[in-house]
C-alpha cells in the first residue's frame, strides 16, 4: 500500500468574472474514508467538488486524485473518479439498464464485463426489479440510487458526491447512508457535501467547514467539536422563569469558575444556557448544589456536547441556519 | 498554474481506436432509442417538407415552364431545395438536445467520464442527423417523383446522398458548437430563428440566381446551401451529367459538380476544426 492520498487539494482558488466562489480550500482525503464538506448553500461546495472532478478548470491551486494532478492529466483522473452530481441527471426515454449500458460504454468496459457489473449494482443498490423500465417512471429516491449505481460501475477509487440526500425520504437516505459505509470499507474514498448537519455528523470520517469560500475548519466530527471546547448545558429555574429570577440565577452561575459562558434564552422560558469546562467531577451536580445553597432551584436540565453547529457558530459567529436564510434571501432578492 | 496552458486530450482524434467507436456508438443508441420512443418527432420530420413540397409547388404550378431552368416546371426545380433545407434544418437543430443535456446536467455525465475524445459527442448527433436527414430525402424524393419531378438515375442518387451527408455533417458541427458556446437553449434557439429562413431565402432553394438582384446573386452563391442544392438540381435535370459539369453561374465565376463538391467538404472541415476549439476551450 502507498501513502498516497486518494485526493489532494491545495489551496483552490476559482472565480466566475468577480464573483470568487472558492478563495481557499485545502484538504486531503485518504482511501476508505468518507469525507464530509459541509456549509451554507453558496459557500464554494459544489464549485470545489465541480473543480475536483475536472468540471472546471481551478484558476489556482493544486488538486490531485490518487497522485495524479487534474489539470495536467484529467482524463486518467476521470478513470478514477465516480461523481453523483446535484441534480439527478439521467434520461427519462430510457430504462435504467440502458442508462447503466450507456455509461459502461463512456468508461469503455467490455461488453459481458459491463452486463456482470450492470447486474451487480442493481442487485447492490436494489434496483434489479425496475431495470427495464423506463427512469420517468421512478421516484425521486429511485433515481438518485440509479445515479449512484451509474456512479459505481467503473469501480471508481473515488466517489465524490454533492449533496446526495437533497429532498430524498428517510428510508432512501438511510439506504445510501448504509451503502456508502459499505463503500467506504472496500477501500473507496468517498468525498461528500451536504449542508444538513447531522447527515455529516454520523457519516462523515472526516470533515472539512467551507463558509464563503474559505476553510474555517478540518478535522475528524470529535476533533473539531472538542476544539470548540465545553459542554452545552441548560438550567430551567421554572417552567417560565421571571426576568429577575433568571438574572439572579445568571449572576450566581457565573460567579462559577468552570462556567464559561451564560446566557438568558428568552425562546426557552428564560431558561439559562450554559458553556462550561468539565473539570473532572460532574458540573450539573455542582450547579445544581450551588443554587440550592442560594435558595433556588432547578426545575429542570439537559446536558448536551458540543454539535458540528457550534463548530461552524464558534468560527463564524452565524448559525448554519442563519447562513441558510441570509443565502436564500439574497437569492430572493436577485430574483426580484 | 493557470488556466492558459491546456494540452490535454481532445486534441487529435483517435478515430481508429475501439473505445472512440464505443462511446460515439453508445451515444448514437441513446438518440435512436428516443426517436424510436418518440416517434412523432419523425412523423413530423416527414410530413412536413411534403407539405413544402405540394404547397410551394402548387403557389407556381402555372409559371411558364422553362423559366427554371431549361424544360423544367417548378415541382422540378423545388424538389432540390426541399431536400436541402430539411436536411439543413435539422443539422442546424442538432445543439437544441445538446444543450438541454448541458441545462439539465445530462452534459456531465458525458464530461466527467474518460472519453477518448469530445467529438464523439459531435460525431454521435452528425450520425444521427445524418440517418435521419437520409430517411427524409428518400421521402422526399419519393414524393417529388409522384408529383411529376422526375428523379435522378442511381449515380446521381448516390451524389444526392453524398451532399447531404456532407451539408449535415457540416452545420451539425456548427449547431452543436453553438450548443457548448452559448449561454443557455434561449440565446441557441433565437440564433437559430434567426439564421434558418433567412439562410434558405438567401440560397437557390426556391428561385434561380436569374431572379435575383446583384447583391442577393452573390450572397446566394457564396452560401454553402447553394453549393448544396445546385448539384441535386443538376443531376435532377439530366441523366447525362458528369462531375465536370457547370452547376451553377456564379458572379465570381463558374462551379462545376466537382468543385461544389469541394467546397462542402471544404464547409465541413472547416466546422469540425471551428467546432473543436470550441470543445477544448470551453470544457477542457
Amino acid at each position: 500500500m502507498s501513502n498516497t492520498p486518494a485526493v489532494l487539494v491545495q489551496h483552490l482558488q476559482k472565480r466566475y468574472g468577480s464573483t470568487v466562489a472558492v478563495a481557499d480550500v485545502s484538504f486531503q482525503v485518504e482511501p476508505g474514508q468518507i469525507y464530509g464538506i459541509l456549509g451554507p448553500n453558496g459557500a464554494g461546495k459544489t464549485t470545489t467538488l465541480h473543480c475536483l472532478c475536472t468540471l472546471l478548470r481551478p484558476d489556482a491551486g493544486r488538486i490531485e486524485v490518487c497522485g495524479i494532478p487534474v489539470n495536467e492529466n484529467p482524463r486518467a483522473v476521470r478513470e478514477k473518479l465516480g461523481f453523483v452530481a446535484q441534480e439527478v441527471a439521467l434520461d427519462k426515454v430510457l430504462t435504467g439498464r440502458e442508462l447503466l449500458q450507456l455509461q459502461a460504454d463512456l468508461y469503455h468496459l467490455p461488453r459481458s464485463l459491463a452486463r456482470e457489473r450492470i447486474a451487480t449494482v442493481l442487485e447492490l443498490l436494489g434496483l434489479a426489479d425496475r431495470a427495464d423500465q423506463r427512469i420517468g417512471t421512478y421516484s425521486s429516491g429511485l433515481r438518485k440510487r440509479l445515479d449512484l449505481a451509474a456512479g459505481l460501475l467503473h469501480q471508481p477509487q473515488v466517489l465524490v458526491l454533492d449533496e446526495p440526500t437533497v429532498g430524498l425520504d428517510i428510508p432512501s437516505r438511510q439506504a445510501i447512508w448504509d451503502f456508502l459505509r459499505q463503500l467506504r470499507n472496500t477501500g473507496v474514498a468517498v468525498v461528500l457535501s451536504s449542508h444538513y448537519l447531522e447527515e455529516i455528523d454520523l457519516l462523515a470520517d472526516r470533515v472539512a467547514i467551507i463558509d464563503r469560500g474559505k476553510l474555517i475548519a478540518e478535522g475528524t466530527p470529535e476533533e473539531l467539536k472538542a476544539r470548540v471546547g465545553g459542554e452545552r448545558i441548560t438550567v430551567k429555574l421554572q417552567e417560565f422563569a421571571p426576568p429577575e429570577l433568571a438574572q439572579r440565577g445568571a449572576e450566581l452561575l457565573a460567579s462559577l469558575p468552570f462556567v464559561q459562558k451564560v446566557v438568558i434564552n428568552s425562546a426557552q422560558g428564560n431558561a439559562l444556557n450554559l458553556v462550561v469546562q468539565r473539570n473532572g467531577e460532574d458540573p450539573l451536580s455542582q450547579i445544581r448544589a450551588h443554587l440550592e445553597a442560594h435558595g433556588l432551584e432547578v426545575f429542570s436540565s439537559t446536558q448536551s456536547r458540543p454539535s458540528l453547529d457550534d463548530v461552524y457558530l464558534a468560527a463564524t459567529g452565524q448559525t448554519l441556519l442563519d447562513a441558510e436564510l441570509a443565502a436564500f434571501e439574497s437569492n430572493l432578492g436577485k430574483k426580484k | 498554474m493557470t488556466s492558459a496552458a491546456s494540452p490535454i486530450q481532445s486534441s487529435p482524434i483517435p478515430l481508429l481506436t475501439a473505445e472512440f467507436w464505443q462511446e460515439t456508438f453508445a451515444l448514437t443508441r441513446r438518440l435512436f432509442i428516443q426517436l424510436q420512443r418518440r416517434p412523432v418527432t419523425l412523423v413530423v420530420g416527414i410530413v412536413q417538407p411534403l407539405l413544402w413540397l405540394m404547397l410551394f409547388g402548387a403557389l407556381f404550378q402555372n409559371a411558364p415552364t422553362g423559366i427554371f431552368g431549361a424544360g423544367q416546371n417548378y415541382t422540378q426545380f423545388l424538389g432540390a431545395g426541399v431536400i436541402v433545407f430539411t436536411a439543413f434544418g435539422g443539422a442546424l437543430n442538432a445543439g437544441v438536445p445538446v444543450i438541454f443535456d448541458r441545462e439539465f446536467g445530462f452534459l456531465n455525465r458525458l464530461l466527467v467520464a474518460p472519453l477518448t475524445s469530445r467529438f464523439s459527442i459531435v460525431l454521435a448527433s452528425s450520425l444521427f442527423i445524418v440517418s435521419v436527414a437520409l430517411l427524409q430525402t428518400a421521402a422526399i424524393v419519393g414524393a417529388d417523383y409522384v408529383l411529376g419531378g422526375g428523379i435522378p438515375d442511381v449515380r446521381g442518387l448516390a451524389v444526392v446522398a453524398l451532399i447531404v451527408g456532407l451539408l449535415v455533417l457540416g452545420f451539425t458541427a456548427l449547431s452543436l458548437g453553438l450548443a457548448f458556446a452559448m449561454p443557455g437553449h434561449q440565446q441557441l434557439l433565437a440564433f437559430i430563428f434567426l439564421v434558418n429562413l433567412p439562410l434558405i431565402f438567401s440560397s437557390t432553394a426556391l428561385a434561380p440566381l436569374s431572379f435575383m438582384p446583384t447583391w442577393l446573386r452573390w450572397v446566394a452563391s457564396l452560401n454553402p446551401l447553394t453549393f448544396a442544392i445546385e448539384p441535386i438540381r443538376h443531376v435532377y435535370r439530366t441523366s447525362t451529367w458528369s462531375f465536370a459539369d457547370v452547376v451553377l453561374q456564379a458572379p465570381w465565376g463558374n462551379l462545376t459538380l466537382a468543385g461544389s463538391l469541394g467546397l462542402l467538404t471544404g464547409f465541413v472541415v472547416v466546422s469540425v476544426l471551428l467546432v473543436q476549439g470550441v470543445l477544448r476551450k470551453g470544457l477542457a
